[in-house]
């Protein structure tokens, strides 16, 4: 069933490696890993998710002045920034499948802008923050919320928005990587666009975590 | 692919007919023997050999570590140091046995090693990926080691805050070592699980799959769901410890007790990573040495998938005294207990699989008979530890101490030492000498028993761990435990010797037990690709024998 219909050699692109079957189970198990990973990767935002519950719990009061000291707008723009950048990254796999190489480029590079405009947005928002005082645990000095657990809320704030910006950094390196590939070799094809897939995946998740780290400290 | 009338009879497979053709097909070996080809290789083989040589310097660093204690705990005031070097050695033994020799043995060794060659694939799917997950288990431990020796810590291996968010001692890199070697642990799992879906050779069905693969597919989908919420709480910590972030700290309005729940969702399951393979090797071993088919090969693979399902809610027994409600506190220990039933589903099945099997008595055998031992005692005292009322005023005592090394170490090091003899003539194809095997074998499971049996005794009478100092009444108990300890140390010294001498004076074998497990239908040592020729065909289950009390030909009813 497996090694026999499989004659590498006739495509070009796609290289099968020695150990495996067939493309089909090649690119099964690619995909397969991505998404193991990507539930690992939930898992781990997941850990904060279970502090930010607990500690909500305990300090009410302060967490609703807390998430109200953050600047909506800026969080709101970042959202609809971030969505934008999840679209342009799921067509850059639409044109990879059609092995339009060049709009697999352009795609990336717009998902790769958008990223940088979160990350820039981010930062003046952090440079805000260490502006006012509004940081984490022992070094939190803002006069305007005195409640207890006030300081412990921009601890879950910062750990989690530092990590979420951690991932983007990772994710567009990812995309980096695709888009040279794209422009320069440019041999991605219908039946070789699992690069573009998975990072685009990666990218999917990163816009996903950012879609419940944005209702959690900014909204409720 | 289902069998078909093409298959070969049993026996009769490509590679095997090759037997005396060594010379012709270099062995993973001998095919490169550069310095670079070992350490820049994808074979599965080779890497499952380099982390054999690594976690076994770590086992003896760890075991050497375990001796001070001993030592230190001889006499009921200071015998050979002080009592903060006893904190940081006893701090090192567990982060060391734990997270460097526990977690990866026989996932990271026997799993690599043997993983492909029982589902027929070449390689595992992500050889790359799996080479960079021993670098990286090597950069965690190497992280680990130096902030041990650069101060090293003394908060015990659970790093506890508040206590491990303000210690002066050097926790950070270790936790961050601790952090980095999660991520191998991630990776090899992912690569096991992608392997065991996607890489099985046509005829190997799921319930055609040896029962060593089940347990190493439960037992990675533990790593993949688990390790990486331990990873943020410890890169949590570390940040703790440098900044005072307040996260687990009560000064701060952080809840330590969270910190506990994030913890034990990790480190219980953690557990049966470390004995969930065990029962695998178990299985094959059982069945290889009974010559019979496994009794009940679906409910032995079911149940690892039931332990590495309830294993992940019953972390909270680790809290009974944490001021969770007494209602928590059943419901923890009602699921702990889940886990004893569906190990003695497993027990039984092995047990059903001696029963009336030609049992041939070798060292593998041997240590099988001392983890039947280890399984239910540890088990049944694992009981006892999660009922409520019983764990109160054992909590903290050296019985619970005695309980998980019973379980944790005594299963799992009978399991590693067994795994380690019955696959030695697979991975080297040469055989040891059969007789100081069983010599050690005894030594190290009356080792074991002298050396934990008194912990249960002293742990009972109420002498807590982690003391340095005891009162003169525990003395005779505490003494008796550090002489098993050395008779344990003794039998490893000649189990290294015979082993060492065997490497390399050793007789030429190639299937010494005449097993029938899929691994052993290629060479031994196999080739660099696994297989030399077609690719094998599995007309039969693996764990298949011929009843030895019925006629020739005839096939086993179980």
């Amino acid at each position: 069933m497996s090694s026999a219909h499989v004659t590498p050699g006739s495509v070009p692109g796609p290289k099968l490696a020695a150990h495996f079957a067939s493309l089909e189970v090649q690119k099964h198990a690619a995909r397969l890993g991505m998404w193991l990973f990507l539930a690992t990767e939930i898992l781990l935002f997941a850990g904060l998710f279970a502090c930010y519950a607990a500690y909500r719990f305990l300090f009410p009061e302060a967490w609703a002045a807390s998430s109200r000291s953050l600047d909506l707008t800026m969080g709101t723009i970042n959202t609809v920034v971030l969505i934008t950048s999840s679209f342009t990254a799921a067509m850059a796999v639409h044109y990879a499948k059609e092995g339009k190489n060049k709009m697999v480029g352009h795609m990336n590079v717009l998902t790769l802008l958008m990223a940088m405009g979160f990350l820039v947005i981010k930062f003046f928002e952090y440079k805000h923050k260490f502006h006012i005082g509004t940081l984490p645990g022992r070094y939190y000095f803002y006069e305007g919320i005195q409640l207890p657990g006030a300081p412990l809320y921009f601890t879950v704030y910062f750990a989690s928005t530092a990590l979420h910006a951690l991932h983007v950094v990772i994710g567009m390196t990812v995309l980096a990587f695709a888009t040279v590939r794209a422009y320069r070799v440019g041999d991605f094809s219908a039946n070789n666009y699992t690069q573009v897939e998975l990072g685009s995946m990666y990218w999917h998740l990163v816009d996903l975590v950012w879609i419940f780290l944005f209702p959690m400290l900014y909204l409720v | 692919m289902t069998p078909s009338s093409s298959i070969a009879a049993p026996g009769a497979v490509p590679g095997h007919e090759a037997t005396d053709d060594h010379g012709h097909h270099p062995s993973y070996l001998t095919d490169g023997t550069t310095v670079k080809s070992w350490l820049l290789t994808v074979d599965h083989k080779r890497i499952g050999i380099m982390y054999m040589a690594w976690i076994l310097l770590f086992f003896l660093v760890g075991g050497i570590f375990a001796l001070l204690i001993r030592i230190e705990l001889l006499t009921p005031g200071p015998t050979i140091m002080d009592a903060m070097t006893y904190n940081r050695v006893f701090t090192l033994h567990g982060i060391v046995m734990i997270f460097l020799f526990m977690i990866p043995a026989i996932p990271a060794i026997f799993g690599n090693f043997l993983l492909p060659l029982m589902l027929g694939a070449k390689d595992v799917a992500f050889p790359r990926l799996n080479l960079l997950s021993l670098y990286v288990y090597l950069a965690g431990a190497g992280f680990a080691l130096w902030g041990m020796l650069n101060g090293g810590l003394d908060t015990g291996w659970t790093f506890y805050t508040p206590y491990s968010a303000h210690t002066t001692t050097t926790v950070a890199p270790v936790l961050f070592g601790a952090f980095i070697i999660g991520f191998s642990s991630i990776l090899t799992g992912m690569n096991f699980i992608v392997t065991t879906h996607t890489m099985r050779a046509p005829g190997i069905t799921w319930f055609k799959m040896p029962l060593m693969v089940w347990a190493l597919y439960a037992t990675s989908c533990i790593q993949v769901l688990a390790t990486p919420v331990i990873g943020l709480l410890l890169l949590l910590v570390t940040a703790e410890n440098l900044f005072s972030l307040g996260m687990f700290d009560v000064a701060r309005g952080g809840d330590p007790v969270l910190f506990q729940h994030l913890f034990w969702f990790y480190s219980h399951p953690a557990v049966y990573i470390m004995v969930l393979p065990a029962f695998g090797v178990m299985s094959e071993i059982v069945s290889a040495f009974s010559r019979k088919n496994i009794f009940g090969y679906r409910a032995v693979a079911y149940s690892s998938v039931g332990i590495a399902f309830v294993g992940f809610f019953a972390w909270g027994h680790h809290m009974f005294v944490s001021g969770q409600s007494t209602f928590n506190a059943g419901v923890f220990g009602v699921l702990s207990m889940l886990v004893g039933v569906f190990t003695a589903i497993k027990v039984f099945n092995w047990v059903g699989t001696v029963y009336k099997g030609a049992v041939e008595f070798s060292t593998p055998f041997a240590y099988f008979c001392g983890f039947l031992f280890f399984t239910v005692f540890g088990g049944m005292t694992g009981i006892a530890v999660a009922t409520v009322s019983l764990d109160v005023p054992w909590h903290d005592t050296y019985f619970v101490v005695a309980h998980f090394h019973f379980i944790m170490v005594g299963a799992t090091i009978m399991a590693f030492l067994a795994a380690l003899h019955y696959w030695f003539p697979k991975m080297f194809g040469k055989m040891y000498h059969e007789g100081w095997g069983l010599v050690s074998a005894a030594l190290i499971i009356l080792g074991f028993n002298a050396t934990f049996i008194p912990q249960f005794l002293v742990g009972n009478a109420g002498m807590p761990r982690r003391y340095y100092e005891y009162p003169e009444r525990f003395q005779a108990l505490n003494v008796a435990s550090t002489a098993g300890a050395s008779l344990l140390a003794f039998g490893f010294i000649i189990i290294a010797v015979y082993l060492t001498y065997a490497l390399i004076y050793g007789e030429r074998v190639d299937n010494p037990w005449n097993s029938k497990g899929y691994e052993w239908l290629t060479l031994s040592p196999p080739p660099t690709h696994n297989f030399i020729g077609p690719q094998p065909t599995y007309p039969e289950e693996p764990h298949f024998y011929v009843d030895p009390k019925k006629a020739e030909g005839e096939v086993s009813d179980v």
